[in-house]
């Protein structure tokens, strides 16, 4: 098994497919969205890929050290970030394949109209610890 | 193996240890040593005393330990003078823990852990899980708060309730309080419902004390917590109050809340808990959301703000103008604020769907979504702006 964290981002992804702001949705169409997420989580708990997930709130800041006595230098709250990163969940898979399988089920989460935002989500393994046993 | 009972014997037990001179942080250790004690021998072997049984085991694991300690002879000397234990105390002085665990030092969140392992008797397993923080940070957390409070020497002596005491002077009780609403707060995750261990604690307190901010609190917690079950749908997503089920509300909660407030309120001290228990009790009392005596919660809200001067309940105060008087007099009084108060945006939007704007509603609820502390209440916001996003557009 190895971790693959799946990261949603707010801003810096490639734009989805279906490319309609969640609060132009209709409230049902918002209510279908949760609900495959959930339903995505819950069924990977039940298969044991599930390690971890969670949505971040829009707004960062850079933060950065300014030398001895001085507090850190802050940009933001506001940032200009190219990068916004929404969420993300971690899954703990047999393959790489198994990995992508699963972002592509996530990415194929309903949006307005009811149809996928083929929404682009970004993979990345976890760096592991070396093996114990390496025969 | 009978927790409950082992839980509400944990504070009992943990203050007569304190009481006898022993330092807090060693106490706590050997009470903890005595519940896994307990939990190995009990099934088998269950005392006629639980409490005393406690006692004994908890004082010979400390004695042990400070005998083991050489850094502290001096003390071990002074604890072998002490007279061996003898029969539990009529009298609980719980009491003394809770001012301890609230004591000033603390951060608010180191005072919540301690309060909720010493007083309320969980295992450090259980408040990490509460927090979802792991185990060994939560083991950090608790251990650094005991470390405080040893090296400030907070001694029960100073702490302790009674005549010239701490408890005499209401800032300590309130910062009692205050601890006890945080852990009430911190909701529902985890496999600990913090809020009905806060209600517990709480009612733990008021038989110890007699004070009307204490009924206030309690009152306050019982009122909400009673509308907890209708306050989320099945799929998890925030009903707001005006669409709750009151069917679903639970009116013994409601009637025991009313009638602590009640009694609280006839003694003419008024605090900023029992004020907010007023406000809860009128929702409370409303048969539906229309008959809803929003007039009494906006002076209510009047009087909170001559307590607290609180900026937040300045915004809730807006929001029942804004009822009582008209969606104008609400944005009237959310002018007088600072836009950057959290959940101000969410209350214009409303004020202005009410108003009957929703383009300029939506377009604040999209905003408000945006700000959101919480998911649900992200996706409440979002819905809010969807629903009226949607209306416009057919």
């Amino acid at each position: 098994m190895a971790k693959y964290l799946l990261l949603k981002h707010y801003r810096g992804a490639p734009a989805p497919a279906n490319d309609v702001p969640m609060d132009r949705w209709t409230p049902e169409e918002i209510s279908a969205h949760m609900r495959y997420m959930h339903d995505f989580a819950d069924r990977l708990e039940k298969t044991g890929e599930f390690v971890d997930g969670q949505a971040l709130a829009p707004e960062g800041a850079w933060v950065r050290y300014d030398g001895e006595g001085r507090p850190p230098v802050t940009d933001g709250p506001f940032a200009e970030t190219k990068d916004l990163i929404a969420g993300w969940m971690v899954i703990d898979v047999d393959t790489y394949q198994r990995a992508v399988e699963l972002a592509g089920e996530l990415s194929a989460a309903p949006g307005a109209g009811g149809k996928p935002i083929h929404e682009w989500l970004e993979v990345r393994p976890f760096l592991a610890a070396p093996p114990t046993i390496t025969e | 193996m009978d927790e409950p009972l082992l839980r509400s014997l944990t504070p009992g037990v943990l203050s007569v240890l304190v009481r006898r001179g022993a330092d807090f942080a060693a106490a706590e250790d050997a009470v903890q040593d005595a519940l896994v004690e307990a939990v190995r021998v009990w099934p088998s072997d269950a005392p006629r005393d639980p409490k005393g049984w406690l006692i004994t085991v908890a004082w010979r694991r400390f004695l042990d330990a400070a005998r083991a300690d050489a850094a502290r002879r001096r003390r071990e000397d002074l604890v072998d003078e002490e007279p061996a234990p003898g029969p539990a105390p009529a009298v609980d002085d719980t009491l003394q823990l809770y001012f301890l665990c609230a004591h000033p030092s603390l951060t608010p969140s180191s005072a919540v852990a301690l309060t909720l392992r010493a007083v309320g008797g969980l295992t450090t397993r259980q408040i990490a899980r509460a927090y979802l923080v792991p185990e060994a940070t939560m083991a950090q957390r608790i251990s650094r708060a005991k470390r405080t409070l040893s090296g400030n020497g907070a001694t029960p002596a100073r702490a302790g309730a009674g005549p010239g005491g701490r408890f005499d002077r209401p800032g300590d009780v309130a910062t009692v309080l205050r601890v006890l609403y945080l852990v009430f707060n911190e909701g529902y995750s985890g496999d600990v419902d913090l809020a009905a261990e806060a209600i517990r604690l709480t009612r733990q307190l008021a038989a110890l004390v007699d004070h009307p901010e204490v009924a206030g609190l309690l009152a306050l917690m019982l009122l909400h917590h009673a509308r907890r079950a209708a306050r989320t749908a099945s799929d998890g997503s925030l009903v707001p109050l005006a669409e709750q089920d009151r069917g679903q509300w639970d009116t013994r909660a409601i009637a025991e809340g009313v009638a602590i407030l009640q009694a609280a309120l006839a003694r003419d001290r008024l605090g900023e808990f029992q004020a907010q228990a007023a406000v809860a009790a009128l929702h409370a009392d409303a048969p539906t959301a229309e008959q809803t005596d929003w007039v009494q919660i906006a002076e209510w809200y009047d009087e909170l703000a001559k307590l607290t001067d609180s900026p937040v309940v300045r915004l809730n105060r807006a929001v029942a103008v804004g009822e009582a008087d008209g969606p104008r007099a609400g944005l009237a009084a959310l002018a007088a604020l600072d836009a950057s108060l959290p959940r101000y945006t969410a209350v214009a939007a409303y004020l202005h769907e009410r108003d009957g704007d929703p383009v300029t509603a939506a377009r604040l609820y999209a905003e408000a979504a945006h700000q959101a502390p919480d998911l649900a209440e992200r996706d409440h916001l979002t819905r809010q702006a969807a629903r009226l996003n949607a209306r416009g557009a057919r």
